[in-house]
């Protein structure tokens, strides 16, 4: 990368790709030969930054300047002043970072705000496009540590559970001890499978790693492979993520060439490879059990727990399901092991955790920081605060199946432990923001909505309890409802907690529990409202 | 092994067998623990979530149909908790369910309306509003003989379970999500799906989403029958046991009985095709031709009349001018007393029946090598068997219930099934080798089988010492049929032969089923010894699950055959020609002049009756008319008959040529017994009465027997088998009685304490001393394909027509399915005529012509076509072949040469 005397990456995704980003690049790349420069300057495309909602955007290394918004007409400003003439224009969005990744921001706020970043440390620096730059920022070193150093598979396994990891994609169960059972679980045949069907609402920050750093999570997948004895591993990515999904399988294709898969890895004689299986399109496919009816061919309906995939997964074998992020922290704990890890985070809860910040803020958007960093800094200090300067009512932590907290919890910290505490569910990392204005009830007829659609309706109390939640609350909109429907609502989701089959029915209760004890009030106004009219 | 252990429920203490499911385990033992999607003989589901139990030291609570009971566990079953949680799930259903029960059909045999009521849930109590209005799709009224109704549907996946794991189909599958989840048949609908319309998922259905479409008159609520009955299906050799709904005299609905033979399912004939009793064609009086037509006479005038021209040929050309054919859908009773007029009262052995059509070779072949003309085993063996040859049976469409146990085992017991057919027939979907042979090579492909296990030893050298005889001819003889040369002859490629022997012969438990593809060849006998040649050789015989199991057609053939309908045997094949037998029937029957020559086959009977030398035909229940091959010549043939004399329910197209003709009962109006294709011995029970003045076969027999001089006294079908009972050491001990109480009995059952035989030739005990090797040479079919008559043509049946389609055709559903006859040909042979799908086309053989329409398909090979023979429009049995089979005079329907023309419009 050296010979440049400029990188300017423009980050790919979803979201800017609609805000236009390839006639950007086009533009830019276009500008930057009629100037002369193309022997001084490259053009990366790389993965997402982690910056939603801010139109196309450009980084310029070394400076680390971000440019935000920016429109095809930008791009001569740009060149002819920043890159031929080293003056920053004055008339476009922008922030910057200094040399040492330490935050000095023109505004030291929002999300350019220092993080801890591992498992999106790198899918900003390199194209992810090209295996050659991702070897030459140290990706797959890991791998290589574990062959050249001889590590056995139980070697590994005993360092994940070090490590202290838990599952990010919900339940926060031990990596390492998922993957010592489904070693342990007898048969012939293993699987490994990353669950990156990212179906929580407002959630993408397993996008951001399949898009910015698919080679991680290969690397982690060849690793996690190894330890628990699979040979053969899945990524089971959302139908919609277009862009990721053509990552992948160019990583994976990249991968196959420089045998970092297929029947010898690393000419070590380990066998592992990947392939890649495109979602269904329903929520429900991103429980674990679900996700593997839907792989082998079936509709995607949950199984009866237990047994569990560690013994009895894809096809019946033992099977370790893991999701994007948790996978995604592997390499750097082989790489710098797990005291490190253990330096961020809590007691309980080690590393960092990757939070999406929603709704009525600032700057909504994707960090990444320590487990256990308290709310408040994520809403107010990454997040901006509460846009226009209204009044924080509330917040929905874990996206659907998730708890309404009010302000008093503002101070809770961000993990799997203390929010348990406080009945309260890390889930997904959503942090969905509501600002004075917010209806609770209206909030919750949302939610319900969305559960009403994405109940797979195999088993009765959901199929049609969603259904009648969904009604009720309705009638509550609409001022129809009744006091006593209120009670009817808790008491049929606490039915469906205990008789539903599977963790999406029985969640439900989470956000309505948490909604009416929270705001009762709101709910009784509601529905006194349809007794005067 | 099977461990006893203790579980407590709500305190009680139960002993149950480890791993058993605790809510089976719970209903049993008096907790009527509510459950709506569990069903016994599926796996459970857990959808409906009321089973809800707490069992101590699991979390919260957990459904007891999901739970395998382990020693020491602690249920609670009832508590407020668990039944405030039940009666909230009940009203949720109900939410979803439109209960307009007061014209629903399910009425008071509605599951969750007994939930609705034991849980009070009265109107103004539920909590829910409805929500079925807006999920609701127009009801699925597609199939002939059902109907969906996904308003009424609680989607308890009992149906999709039971049409998979039952019937070993897997036609429905759950449709949409979430609320709008709902039944489908296929992709979109019944019609268009692969339903065969067997029932298996209405039986299934707890409410009324799924229910019988009113094919025996209006609907009918469950409440209002006046009374149910078990019988005995009178249609194919399944023998399925039916219970039979009645209300005002009539059948109302039919759901399959549970145990052996059919374990509650049946087949779409049997659940829906009972209503041609019922059809205004019955006949109701007895006729007489005069002046060339036939009209109604008394019965006493019918019986004396006929009585009196008996008399006259028998006087006039001595006894063997008269012939009979009796019956396959007639009773064990009714058979043994019409060979007993026969031989008695008329004192000829001219009797035979339509056996000779389809399993002479089988009866003729398997006595010959083993012992026994029948199936070796039981049907309900073959789901346990690890290799399953299936060869020249399209068991599917002619033994349904039979072709479940092969699924199933292939689906959930991890058998290999080996299909040999020229046809692609539906089994193949579920075969690990298909062995598509060329038409007639049997003989070839089973040499062949042989000399691949020779060569690689799989064969059981122990077996073959101990147990058999002629081994070294035979081994002498298949030294040529090497696996390659045998691929000249039958084009099956000679590496997919080797491996259909190692897993045939190397297998714990192989069975070889087949049926008329192998018995209908002028070499059909011969086919039959390759049969039991493969068993012998590789000892796959004696055991359960093994074994030689020729598939029988017609409801009773192998009880016809039993009881002495044949021209060789009496009841229980004791020969004519031995003077023992002769002298215990001429006693017991009072008959000193027993002939003892043997009599004519079906076959021989029609040829003389063309040749004048048989005067007088009795036949009872058979329609040759339609079954018999070459029918221009069988017309000929009957025409030249002086005295005609048919007894059946129908004016059938033989009937139609009598000169009498005696109004018979069916099935559901006489007494007596039927014996199934695996040697089971059920009971026919008379549920209706008959209509006008129909009479009981074996009564119209033995008036005859006295107008001629007899002093019969039957006064019952139990009189007669009493009779059998004393004359046939096989059926010694299957009495009234016995059957009465409810035994199944599978002879050979000597006295009143055996229990039957499930299976034959134990330990490789032949019943004839040493199984038989028979070292024989392939021979090709009689009539091969030539430049004039291009195509192979072979006949069979399908599943929704019956045999000459008398009793099916007269129903209201089974003509829906299958409306129209039709030839199979494929894609290549279609495009060199310049035909297509639904395209009338000409087919000719060196006997007739019939003009037919197309069905394209896959099942068949170029240069070949099928037609069943079912239609009376398009009958193909007036193309097929009358070349015989020089041993069992079985004809060659499997196998003819037409010449197919395009029809010009
Ligand atoms: C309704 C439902 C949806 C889920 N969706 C996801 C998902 O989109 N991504 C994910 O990683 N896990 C999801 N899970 C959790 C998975 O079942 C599983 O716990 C997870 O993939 C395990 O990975 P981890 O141990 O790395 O967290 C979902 C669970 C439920 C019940
Ligand atoms: S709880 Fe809901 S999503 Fe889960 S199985 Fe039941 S219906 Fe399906
Ligand atoms: S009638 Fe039989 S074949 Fe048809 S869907 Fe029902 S169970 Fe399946
Ligand atoms: S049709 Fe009947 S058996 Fe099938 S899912 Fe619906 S209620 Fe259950
Ligand atoms: S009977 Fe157990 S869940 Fe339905």
């Amino acid at each position: 990368m050296s010979i440049y005397r400029t990188h300017i990456l423009v980050p790919v995704d979803e979201g800017t790709v609609q805000a236009g980003v390839f006639e950007v690049k086009r533009r830019l790349e276009q500008k930057i030969t009629e100037q002369g420069l193309g022997n001084e300057v490259k053009v990366v495309e790389s993965g997402t930054v982690g910056i939603v909602g801010k139109g196309v955007i450009l980084v310029v290394y070394p400076e680390r300047m971000y440019y935000t918004n920016v429109r095809p007409g930008d791009v001569s400003l740009i060149v002819e002043e920043h890159l031929l003439k080293g003056r920053i224009p004055p008339t476009l969005k922008y922030a910057s970072l200094d040399i040492q990744g330490g935050l000095k921001s023109l505004h030291n706020t929002g999300l350019t705000r220092e993080q801890k970043r591992v498992v999106l440390d790198k899918s900003w620096k390199m194209s992810p496009e090209d295996i050659r730059e991702v070897l030459a920022t140290g990706g797959y070193k890991a791998v290589e540590k574990i062959f050249t150093e001889k590590m056995t598979p139980e070697a590994v396994i005993d360092l994940i559970k070090q490590s202290g990891l838990r599952g990010r994609g919900g339940a926060g169960f031990p990596t390492g001890l998922k993957w010592e059972a489904t070693r342990k679980a007898a048969g012939d045949q293993k699987y490994i499978i990353c669950n990156a069907d990212e179906g929580e609402p407002g959630t993408f920050k397993d996008r951001l790693i399949l898009e910015g750093d698919p080679h991680k999570l290969i690397e982690a997948m060849v690793i996690g492979g190894y330890a628990i004895g699979a040979t053969k591993g899945y990524i089971y990515v959302r139908g919609e993520y277009g862009l990721s999904i053509q990552r992948m399988q160019q990583a994976i294709d990249q991968a196959r060439e420089y045998s970092l898969l297929g029947p010898s890895v690393l000419e070590t004689g380990f066998a592992f490879d990947l392939q890649i299986k495109i979602g269904a399109g329903a929520y429900i496919c991103g429980d674990e059990t679900a996700l593997i009816e839907s792989l082998e061919g079936k509709r995607g309906n949950p199984r009866i727990k237990p047994p569990y995939p560690v013994t009895n997964g894809l096809w019946q074998m033992p099977t370790a399901v893991n999701n994007v992020e948790t996978l995604a922290n592997i390499p750097e704990i082989v790489n710098r092991g797990a005291a490190w890890f253990r330096t961020m985070g809590t007691d309980k809860c080690s590393g960092t955790k990757v939070f999406t910040i929603l709704g009525h803020v600032e700057q909504p958007g994707l960090i990444e920081v320590e487990m256990g960093t308290p709310l408040r800094e994520i809403i107010f200090a990454y997040g901006g605060g509460v846009a226009g300067g209204k009044k924080f009512k509330a917040a929905l932590l874990g996206g659907a199946s998730g708890v309404f907290l009010p302000e008093k919890l503002l101070d809770v910290h961000m993990d799997f432990e203390s929010l348990k505490e406080n009945k309260a569910v890390l889930g997904s990392g959503a942090v969905l923001v509501m600002n004075e204005a917010t209806s609770i009830p209206d909030m919750l007829f949302s939610i319900l909505k969305f559960y009403a659609h994405e109940t797979c309706g195999q088993c009765a109390p959901c199929r049609i309890g969603t259904h009648q939640l969904l009604q009720l609350a309705w009638k509550l909109r609409e001022g129809q409802g009744r006091v006593e429907d209120i009670d009817t609502m808790l008491n049929l989701a606490e039915t469906m907690q205990r008789t539903s089959l599977c963790p999406l029915g029985q969640s439900v209760v989470a956000p309505v529990k948490s909604a009416i004890d929270n705001f009762r009030d709101e709910f009784e106004r509601a529905a006194g409202h349809s007794e005067i009219s | 092994m099977s461990e006893t252990i203790t579980i407590w429920i709500d305190g009680k203490e139960i002993k149950a067998e480890k791993g058993a499911n605790l809510l089976k385990v719970a209903r049993d033992n008096g907790f009527d623990i509510p459950g709506l999607c569990f069903h016994e003989k599926v796996t459970p589901t857990g959808d409906c979530r009321l089973c809800m139990v707490k069992i101590e030291g699991r979390p919260a609570m957990t459904p007891s149909c999901l739970v395998k009971i382990e020693d020491g566990m602690k249920v609670t079953a009832f508590d407020k908790q668990l039944e405030d949680t039940r009666a909230m799930l009940v009203d949720v259903l109900l939410s979803e369910h439109n209960d307009d029960c007061i014209t629903c059909e399910k009425d008071g045999d509605c599951q969750l309306q007994d939930l609705a009521f034991r849980y009070g849930m009265d109107t103004p109590k539920r909590m829910f509003d409805t929500v079925w209005q807006e999920i609701h799709q127009s009801p699925d009224s597609s199939s002939p003989v059902l109907l969906y109704d996904s308003s009424k549907c609680i989607k308890c996946e009992r149906c999709v379970k039971a049409c998979y794991e039952i019937q070993g189909k897997g036609v429905l599958s759950m449709a949409s999500r979430g609320i709008h989840s709902h039944v489908v048949a296929g992709t979109a609908s019944w019609e268009g799906s692969e339903c065969d319309g067997c029932g298996e998922c209405v039986q299934a259905c707890p409410v009324g989403a799924l229910m019988e479409k009113p094919v025996y008159g209006g609907k009918v609520k469950a409440k209002d029958i006046q009374r149910k009955a078990v019988t005995t299906c009178p249609y194919c050799g399944v023998g399925c046991q039916l219970e039979l709904w009645i209300k005002d005299g009539k059948i109302a609905k039919v759901k399959g009985a549970e145990g052996v033979p059919n374990l509650g399912s049946s087949c779409v004939k049997g659940r829906f095709g009972l209503d041609f009793v019922n059809h205004p064609d019955r006949l109701k009086k007895p006729l007489i031709r005069k002046d060339g037509k036939l009209v109604e006479v008394e019965w006493k005038e019918a019986i004396d009349f006929t009585a009196k021209r008996f008399a006259e040929i028998k006087k006039a050309n001595g006894p063997d001018a008269l012939a009979g054919l009796a019956s396959a859908r007639c009773t064990n009773e009714e058979n043994f007393l019409f060979q007993k007029f026969m031989r008695s009262v008329i004192g000829t052995n001219n009797v035979d029946h339509c056996a000779r059509l389809c399993h002479a070779s089988t009866v003729a072949g398997l006595a010959n090598t083993l012992g026994s003309g029948a199936m070796t085993n039981s049907a309900a063996e073959l789901e346990y068997a690890d290799v399953i040859i299936v060869i020249g049976s399209n068991t599917t469409e002619t033994h349904p219930v039979i072709a479940t146990f092969i699924k199933k085992a292939v689906l959930f017991h991890g058998a290999k099934l080996i299909v040999i057919d020229p046809r692609k027939i539906d089994l193949v979907k579920y075969a690990t080798l298909w062995l598509r042979q060329r038409n007639g090579t049997d003989i070839a492909v089973a040499n062949g089988l042989m000399n691949a296990m020779l060569a690689n030893g799989w064969e059981n050298k122990a077996f073959i010492e101990a147990n058999t005889e002629n081994f070294e001819a035979l081994k002498e003889m298949i030294k040529k049929y090497d696996p390659k040369m045998v691929e000249g002859i039958t084009a099956i490629p000679a590496a997919d032969l080797i491996e259909a022997a190692r897993l045939y012969a190397t297998a714990a438990k192989a069975s070889i089923v087949y049926s008329m593809g192998i018995t209908q060849h002028a070499h059909g006998t011969d086919n039959v010894k390759s049969m039991s040649n493969l068993a012998l050789i590789s000892g796959q015989i004696g055991r359960e699950s093994t074994g030689v199991n020729p598939l029988r057609g017609q409801g009773n053939v192998q009880g016809a055959c039993d009881m002495g309908a044949l021209p060789n045997v009496y009841s229980g094949y004791q020969k004519v020609d031995d003077p023992a037998a002769k002298a215990k029937f001429a006693e017991a029957w009072k008959q000193p002049n027993l002939s003892d020559k043997v009599g004519l086959t079906v076959t021989e009977v029609l040829r003389d009756a063309h040749a004048g030398k048989v005067k007088g035909l009795y036949i009872m229940g058979e329609n040759p008319m339609m079954s018999d091959p070459d029918l221009n010549h069988v017309k000929d043939c009957l025409e030249h008959v002086d005295f005609l004399v048919v007894q059946d329910i129908f004016l059938t197209q033989t009937a139609n040529l009598a000169d009498v003709v005696f109004p018979a009962a069916s099935f559901v109006e006489k007494a007596g017994t039927y014996t199934n294709t695996e040697r089971r011995v059920m009971a026919m029970v008379k549920i209706l009465e008959v209509p006008g003045e129909a009479r009981d076969d074996a009564m119209i027999i033995q008036d005859l027997a006295n107008a001629l001089g007899q002093n019969w006294k039957y006064d019952s079908a139990a009189d007669i088998l009493r009779e059998v009972n004393a004359l046939t050491p096989s059926y010694g001990g299957i009495t009234t009685e016995r059957i009465a109480a409810g035994e199944k009995l599978q002879w050979p059952c000597p006295n009143a304490q055996h229990g039957g035989t499930k299976f034959l030739h134990k330990e490789g005990k032949f019943t004839r001393g040493k199984g038989l090797f028979c070292a024989l040479e392939h021979v090709p079919t009689k009539e091969m394909p030539d430049k004039e008559y291009p195509f192979v043509l072979s006949t069979g049946r399908n599943l929704f027509r019956y045999h000459t389609d008398t009793m099916s055709g007269r129903t209201v559903a089974l003509p829906q399915y299958a409306p129209d006859a039709y030839v199979e040909m494929c894609e290549a042979d279609c495009v060199i005529l310049g035909v297509g799908h639904g395209d009338k086309v000409r087919v000719t053989s060196r006997r007739g012509t019939i003009d037919i329409g197309i069905r394209l398909t896959d099942k068949v090979i170029k240069g070949s076509c099928f037609i069943p023979f079912h239609y009376k429009e398009a009958a193909a049995n007036l193309l097929t072949n009358g070349a015989i089979d020089p041993v069992a005079k079985i004809p060659e329907f499997k196998a003819c040469a037409v010449r197919i023309e395009k029809i010009k419009s």
